[in-house]
């Protein structure tokens, strides 16, 4: 294991285990507040938790087991933060920027801004060497950071949403870019987006409320979503419930559908569709073949795409807004959501 | 009327700007008033007389050398006061600054029993052959006092505006705590720093009360020029305005020099 940290921080309701193996990029998803960037903090020596130990490629970065306490400084960590901000030093051009880390850690001035430059060159800014900060794009900007904290030689890369400030232009080119410097390559990135979880990560971790809602490698968490959120991100419908011999019992009924294997009866399972699988009816249809009816108010209705995204509770069903002018709903309405058995995915939680 | 085109709207009412020219006159027309008074055919003499040299040498030298120690003494105070993180931060705050409401001449008598013969150092200091009161290391340690706070105030505002950030960042790749300070931080402030130490040669330039106190005025040596003013002002009165027109004017150059230094763009960026 080249990353291990367990810590928790009472202030700020964060407790937190993980593991991570060498060459590994994982990404850390969840909602605004669930201790993403403390997480970043703990492990970058910014913060101090109160309890918990951390080690990276054997090194002990911090642990409260022992006594005395021992706590690594910032500096002495090896683990580079990229922000959502490029925060490049303002007095210093990109070239000097990108030459901070080896210069602060006593490589000579030629030999630190030729690491400089060949990191400007990998991250396709070495045209930008001598411009200040103030004179790049943000995009631009991000990739200097890119280049900068590459340059310090990190034994683990931080990066906090770095995708979240660029626009819709810079954000592609900078996905592309993570790509292939995160390969083979520790790193822990925080993000929104489901997509940068697929690009750049081996592995994900859900967080909520400062606590793992969900681990594993990111195609059988976004598969099979146990979380809400990480059904959400991953655009599916998720009810959790009780297994039982035909299906799930959730809040809306029984479920039915494809068990991917044998659900103990009793046990915790969890049925997900696609929003796009669902028909809403205001009158039960009736027809011959397997279906699930779940009765619910309608909440909320909103365009999704091309569709028209309707909402009731925890259940989302995308009809074309053709329909929905047939229908008449609005929210309170109360409708049938209709889907197919094959369309459900049952699994075990 | 008082638009110039192409600027944005401001919420400024117009009859505002009638005291605004209230308070502007306020602050100019005793200047004007003043110069009015100046007896020009003898102004040269009048300035540069021994005594006017004397007392302008010694006000340069001893507000350069105030300048000095506060920056010596501020820069350090204002980082742990604006990233520090202790128990008490905000009394020693308070007690740095008290010098800024303090009425000079009550700083001149604690730094007297402080400094002074009989005073709390002094008489150690005494011991040791060294005499600080009444000489021109009083009057440097008295601008010094009143100062200092000009210098903590500005530069922990300019540490403040520029944030922690960058030198949470310059840690992770591997900068020392030393490193970041003289390869992020000061460089970052250098604008609030100049500005800090121009106040603190301004205000040491005109400082009177505590020095007199604690220095006293002897030519040369402790009579600096608000010293020299007010001592002129008894006898001949044309000297005393044509010294205090040569004050206005190193504080006119001082001003100017501080505000003609380019803000940097970078500090609008680093408070956004």
């Amino acid at each position: 294991m080249s990353l291990q940290v367990e810590a928790s921080l009472e202030a700020r309701n964060f407790n937190i285990a993980l593991d991570m193996a060498p060459g590994e990029t994982l990404a850390v998803l969840g909602p605004n507040g669930a201790g993403k960037s403390t997480l970043l903090s703990v492990i970058a020596g910014l913060l101090k938790p109160d309890a918990g130990s951390a080690t990276l490629n054997g090194r002990t970065l911090f642990d409260f087991s022992s006594t005395p306490d021992r706590w690594l400084a910032p500096h002495a960590r090896g683990t580079a933060l990229l922000a959502q901000d490029p925060l490049l030093f303002p007095h210093l051009n990109a070239l000097e920027n990108v030459a901070f880390g080896p210069r602060s850690t006593g490589v000579s001035k030629a030999e630190s801004r030729s690491i400089a430059r060949h990191w400007l060159a990998a991250t396709d800014t070495e045209l930008l060497a001598d411009r200040r900060p103030g004179e790049l794009s943000g995009g631009q900007a991000q990739r200097v950071a890119v280049a900068r904290a590459l340059a310090a030689g990190p034994d683990l890369l931080l990066l906090d949403e770095p995708m979240a400030a660029l626009d819709i232009h810079a954000a592609p080119l900078m996905r592309r870019l993570l790509k292939h410097v995160l390969a083979d390559r520790n790193a822990i990135i925080v993000t929104h987006d489901v997509l940068d979880a697929l690009m750049l990560a081996d592995s994900v971790i859900v967080m909520e409320d400062g606590q793992v809602s969900e681990a594993g490698a990111t195609r059988e968490v976004l598969n099979r979503p146990r979380s809400g959120f990480a059904a959400g991100l991953a655009g599916l419908n998720l009810l959790t419930g009780t297994a039982r011999a035909e299906g799930v019992e959730t809040r809306y009924g029984l479920i039915t559908g494809t068990a991917e294997e044998q659900l103990p009866p009793g046990g915790p399972a969890a049925a997900a569709f696609r929003p796009a699988a669902v028909s809403v009816y205001l009158d039960p249809p009736h027809d011959g073949s397997p279906r699930n009816m779940l009765r619910a108010a309608i909440t909320d209705l909103e365009p999704h795409g091309d569709a028209i995204r309707v909402r009731a509770g925890e259940l989302a069903a995308d009809i074309t807004p053709a329909a929905l002018a047939d229908l008449g709903l609005v929210p309170g309405t109360e409708a049938y959501f209709v889907l197919k058995a094959t369309a459900v995915t049952l699994y075990g939680t | 009327m008082f638009r110039r085109s192409g600027s944005g709207y401001t919420a400024v009412p117009r009859w505002l700007y009638v005291f605004a020219a209230v308070g502007a006159l306020f602050v100019i027309l005793p200047l004007l008033g003043m110069v009015a008074k100046v007896n020009w055919s003898e102004f040269i003499p009048l300035i540069t007389s021994e005594a006017s040299l004397a007392a302008l040498g010694l006000s340069l030298r001893t507000s350069a050398a105030s300048t000095a120690l506060c920056i010596i003494l501020g820069v350090p105070l204002a980082l742990v006061l604006a990233r520090g993180n202790f128990r008490g931060q905000r009394l020693l705050r308070a007690f740095v600054l008290l010098p800024l409401v303090l009425p000079p001449v009550v700083g001149g008598i604690a730094l007297l029993y402080t400094f002074g013969r009989q005073g709390l150092l002094g008489s150690s200091l005494e011991m040791a052959g060294i005499q600080i009161a009444f000489s021109t290391v009083a009057v440097v340690l008295a601008q010094t006092f009143v100062a200092l706070p000009f210098l903590v105030v500005s530069l922990e505002g300019a540490l403040r505006t520029a944030g922690g950030r960058y030198e949470a960042v310059a840690a992770t790749l591997g900068a020392r705590p030393t490193t970041v300070l003289r390869r992020v931080t000061l460089p970052m402030v250098l604008p609030g720093l100049a500005s800090g130490a121009v106040l603190s040669f301004a205000r040491s330039l005109g400082e009177f009360g505590a020095t007199l106190t604690f220095a006293g005025s002897l030519q040369g040596v402790t009579r600096t020029l608000p010293l020299e003013i007010y001592l002129q002002r008894e006898t001949d009165a044309d000297a005393a305005v044509a010294l205090s027109l040569v004050l206005v004017a190193v504080a006119v150059i001082v001003v100017a020099l501080s505000y003609r230094s380019p803000r940097l763009p970078h500090l609008a960026r680093a408070t956004r």
